[in-house]
């Protein structure tokens, strides 16, 4: 395989009349965890939705191992080795953890059963709660459900909007150490979109910052932390 | 029972897609024309009426009415989909109307007679002159309704299908970032809803024997306030709304007066939209975030 797994190339974005993205490239290597951090609003989500193509790009191209996925259906983007763990989880209230779990892996025709226990021995607790409504989960653990959820296609690549969200800092390590160990157990890249920059940035290979739909700096993770205008801006001075 | 049927239909595709399809009550309409026309098909070609007769009716009726449920989707739903609320629902009524006008222009006005298939009865009990019976059409009706109700749960709680359209019901955008086709999810959502209508049609024709190309408005409003009652979007809800509808009809008819009983039926619309508007199995939308 040649070239990055994930590169966007000039991609612009519209969000109705607003300019969400705008010619915004980057690119995710095989193996490597990538970072993007921003303000609120900066289109950071919006940049992650636009790789599941909801919305579509406007203008640029998105390739994904090397085959040029722009203008696909979302659908079929997903099925092609690309899962998302989305702002705000979005599990599936009013199903049972484990219908959470198996809808990840239905539509791309896995066999569910080593997946599942894949994702039962990093995350324990949905295990233990796999008959229970989803719903009713704790917000910690309603993030492990939806990791759980997009990990059970069998991604190369998996997208994460803000996991650390909302969450008790004890929980937040919990997660970025789960996604360490997949990354180092299986390969598996990952492009995280963080508010909380400096775990993020200590966790990452490389990262981007993102202002108002501009991608503003790019470096390795240690670098841009040394960065004064990161300090500034995400690291509270 | 049959409006319990119908009504399942209703609540499903309300279910999923959050819209109130108007022209369902005319696909049932359209499943009873195409039961009638298997029918007589089936009999012109020498197939005497029997069960396995019956059984081919019930499967070539579904097939097509079920087509029909698709092609409604095809035209009227899926351009609309992503405008506003309204519109759909706007063009279910357009639906509505051309489903009638077109079965009334391709089989005519008039009503059509069968004669009954399923001939005979047993005498529960007789008393002072009075007869307490139960005709095998209404066992049929009940077995049948019961059969396909039982498949269809087990449908929508066990297989990766129910649970794809259980997903689009809860969010359709997270879904597709799931790989869910929800296109065709929704197209089938339509095409087993279709599929219930006409099992519904050909019920109806069979117990009561006449049909016309107006059958589908009454028995489509009367299946919409059973899965009103019943609390919408709930199945179980769907069945017990149309068992009570059509209770409280037959009790009405029989202790006030016949002509009032559509009367009767829609007030329980009105006082159950008033005053329990999650109706009787309803869930209240109460949801951790």
């Amino acid at each position: 395989m040649s070239g990055p797994l994930l590169a966007v190339e000039n991609v612009t974005a519209r969000y109705g009349a607003v300019l969400a993205l705008d010619d915004v490239s980057l690119h995710v290597e095989a193996g490597e965890i990538v970072t993007l951090i921003g303000a609120n609003g900066a289109g950071k989500s919006t940049l992650l939705m636009t790789i599941c193509g909801d919305p579509p790009a406007r203008a640029g191209r998105i390739r994904f191992d090397g085959a040029d996925i722009t203008g696909q259906p979302t659908h079929r983007i997903m099925r092609g080795g690309i899962a998302q763990a989305p702002e705000g989880r979005r599990i599936f209230g009013r199903m049972s953890v484990l219908e959470n779990l198996l809808i990840g892996a239905q539509a791309v025709a896995v066999d569910p059963g080593p997946e599942l226990a894949r994702v039962f021995a990093l995350f324990p607790r949905l295990e233990e709660r796999q008959a229970q409504r989803a719903g009713t989960l704790s917000g910690g653990e309603q993030q492990m459900l939806a990791i759980g959820r997009a990990l059970m296609s069998r991604p190369r690549l998996l997208l994460l909007d803000e996991p650390s969200l909302g969450l008790a800092p004890l929980v937040v390590k919990g997660i970025f150490a789960a996604i360490r160990r997949l990354n180092a157990e299986s390969g598996l890249s990952v492009l995280l979109v963080e508010q909380n920059a400096q775990a993020a940035l200590r966790l990452a290979h490389r990262g981007y910052t993102l202002q108002t739909g501009r991608i503003v700096l790019a470096g390795t993770g240690r670098e841009l932390l040394a960065r004064p205008e990161v300090r500034e801006a995400y690291l509270g001075g | 029972m049959i409006y319990g049927l119908i009504a399942v239909g209703y609540t499903m595709v309300y279910g999923i897609i959050g819209m109130i399809n108007f022209a369902h009550g005319d696909v049932f309409m359209v499943g009873a024309f195409l039961a009638l026309i298997s029918i007589l098909a089936l009999g012109a070609g020498g197939i005497a009426a029997g069960p396995a007769a019956l059984l081919l009716v019930l499967l070539l009726t579904v097939a097509f009415t079920a087509l029909y449920g698709w092609t409604v989707e095809r035209l009227a739903y899926r351009p609309l989909r992503g405008s506003f609320r309204l519109a759909p629902l706007i063009s279910a009524i357009g639906m509505s109307i051309v489903l009638q006008n077109y079965v009334q222009i391709a089989q005519g006005a008039r009503v059509k007679p069968l004669e009954p298939l399923v001939p005979g009865g047993i005498t529960l009990l007789t008393e002072a002159g009075f007869a307490a019976q139960l005709s095998y059409m209404q066992m049929l009706i009940v077995a049948v309704t019961l059969g396909v109700l039982a498949v269809f749960t087990w449908l929508v709680t066990r297989t990766p299908l129910g649970r794809a359209m259980r997903a689009c019901e809860q969010d359709r955008r997270m879904a597709s970032l799931l790989g869910i086709d929800t296109d065709r999810t929704i197209s089938l959502t339509f095409v087993i809803g279709a599929g219930l209508a006409a099992v519904a049609g050909m019920m109806y024709l069979l117990r009561y024997g006449v049909i016309d190309f107006y059958i589908g408005f009454l028995a489509g409003v009367k299946a919409f306030t059973a899965a009103v009652l019943g609390g919408i979007g709930s199945l179980p809800g769907a069945v017990l709304g149309g068992l009570l509808i059509g209770l409280i009809e037959t009790f009405w008819s029989a202790y006030f007066s016949v002509q009032y009983k559509d009367v009767a039926a829609f007030s329980i619309l009105v006082l159950t939209l008033v005053f329990l508007p999650t109706g009787l199995l309803g869930r209240a939308e109460v949801e951790k975030v």
